[in-house]
């Protein structure tokens, strides 16, 4: 004989965080009570409706202000880096640079570590650092990982086209078994970043974050940080910076790495 | 390679849209919820110690903009600001494309209570477990179920209210 349902099952149900024994249980409860079916389903167009209100608040940019109560020291940090990057850059102009754009395009992307000055190193890990954040936000979040999922992976591109001012489109990585569950936007240091979720088939998630604001950091071969748990690879090409995280080993992610970059630099 | 500190602002950073949604939802006008989303991230930044490392960000700064807020309540001072054309203004979805029912759910939100809100709010917008909404509010669970079993009973009453009165015309 199963337990009696109890108002506050009827809630958990509408809220989707009964076991799943429990809610076909609930659910053959309603059946046989219209008056409470639709009770039930009153709330649940409550929550829905919530969703359509609010959710574009989501999408808004951070007001400069609310930005600032977050980052005061870095953003001083970050200024005094890149004028020392800028600097420097000058004084070494005409030399051969680090020469990182070209092993960047060559076979052994993933095993490329080498030897930066120490703020450009400080420059490119913000982008690796900011992903990791992101990746350790979002991806334990069960029932919301992202704000649009793959199904509508047209609206997706879209909305994220537009609002970062540039084409933005998820890798399929499908053959790695990796399947895209969605994506959300963002708060960067500057505007909006993209963030793309992926799963395989035992719940390992992985995210990749693109953000548009590098324009004045240089092109890097692939990198490779490790914050807590999740492994990060990055690297900047133009405008764009990416990184990949995921709490996967190394060589998993370096091979997942490649062949984001391999779509993203081929023919769309 | 390296491994990097987590800094606490970043991970407050990542917060600030869904505080947004929040509070907008909470206080209903955007330049006050605004205000109250300010003053809990500066209030978070200076108090970012107490962050320890693998707690929740979120739910952290949901517990202090819940203070924040009932020390405004208490004040009585509703931060208010003139609209002028340099206002932006709210960008709630389009109301020409939204259903009716969601129009009246803006409106029948502001007719519950506050706390009633706050808890339908967290669980219905947020997603938050009734647990977190609990240890956020500083209320037990037995108190968070019933709150919000009037809340989402008082806003179906409130909606349903409305469509009896129309169709009461046509039926009789």
């Amino acid at each position: 004989m199963n337990l009696p349902v109890t108002e506050a099952d009827l809630h958990a149900y509408v809220d989707g965080v009964l076991p799943a024994a429990r809610a076909a249980e609930v659910a053959a409860y309603l059946a046989e009570r219209p008056e409470e079916a639709a009770r039930v389903r009153a709330y649940a167009a409550q929550n829905d409706a919530m969703h359509r209100l609010f959710d574009p608040v989501l999408g808004e940019p951070v007001p400069a202000p609310m930005a600032a109560a977050t980052t005061p020291q870095r953003n001083r940090h970050w200024q005094w880096q890149a004028l020392a990057a800028g600097l420097a850059i000058a004084l070494v102009s005409g030399g051969a640079g680090w020469g990182l754009r070209g092993a960047a395009t060559g076979q052994s992307l993933a095993r490329m570590e080498q030897q930066a000055p120490a703020y450009q190193q400080a420059a490119w890990s913000g982008l690796a650092h900011q992903a990791a954040i992101a990746h350790a936000v979002y991806s334990p979040d069960v029932r919301r990982p992202v704000e649009i999922r793959a199904d509508q992976e047209d609206q997706l591109v879209t909305w994220l086209s537009k609002r970062m001012g540039s084409k933005i489109r998820p890798p399929h990585l499908g053959k790695l078994g990796y399947e895209l569950i969605g994506g959300r936007l963002l708060p960067g240091a500057s505007g909006p970043v993209a963030q793309f979720m992926y799963h395989d088939g035992a719940g390992q998630r992985l995210t990749l974050y693109v953000s548009t604001e590098q324009a004045r950091n240089k092109d890097t071969g692939f990198r490779f940080a490790k914050e807590g748990d999740v492994n990060v690879f990055y690297w900047i090409d133009g405008k764009f910076g990416y990184a990949l995280s995921a709490a996967v080993d190394k060589g998993e992610l370096a091979r997942v790495a490649s062949a984001v970059y391999e779509q993203l630099e081929g023919p769309v | 390679m390296s491994v990097l500190p987590l800094l606490p602002g970043a991970e407050l950073l990542a917060c600030v849209p869904r505080l947004r949604r929040y509070a907008r939802a909470l206080v209903g006008e955007r330049a006050a919820a605004d205000d109250l989303v300010q003053d809990t991230l500066e209030r978070g930044w200076a108090q970012r110690a107490a962050l320890q490392p693998g707690t929740d960000a979120r739910a952290w700064l949901f517990a202090i903009m819940h203070n924040m807020r009932i020390d405004q309540i208490r004040r009585g001072a509703l931060v208010t600001e003139p609209l002028d054309d340099d206002t932006p203004m709210p960008a709630l979805a389009d109301r020409s494309t939204v259903g009716i029912q969601v129009r009246e759910m803006d409106a029948a939100l502001r007719l519950l209570s506050e706390e009633q809100r706050a808890i339908l709010l967290m669980v219905g917008l947020e997603d938050m477990r009734y647990e977190e909404v609990a240890s956020t509010l500083g209320i037990p669970v037995g108190t968070v179920m019933s709150r919000l079993a009037r809340a989402r009973e008082k806003l179906r009453s409130l909606m349903d209210g409305g469509a009896r009165v129309n169709s009461l015309k046509v039926v009789k």
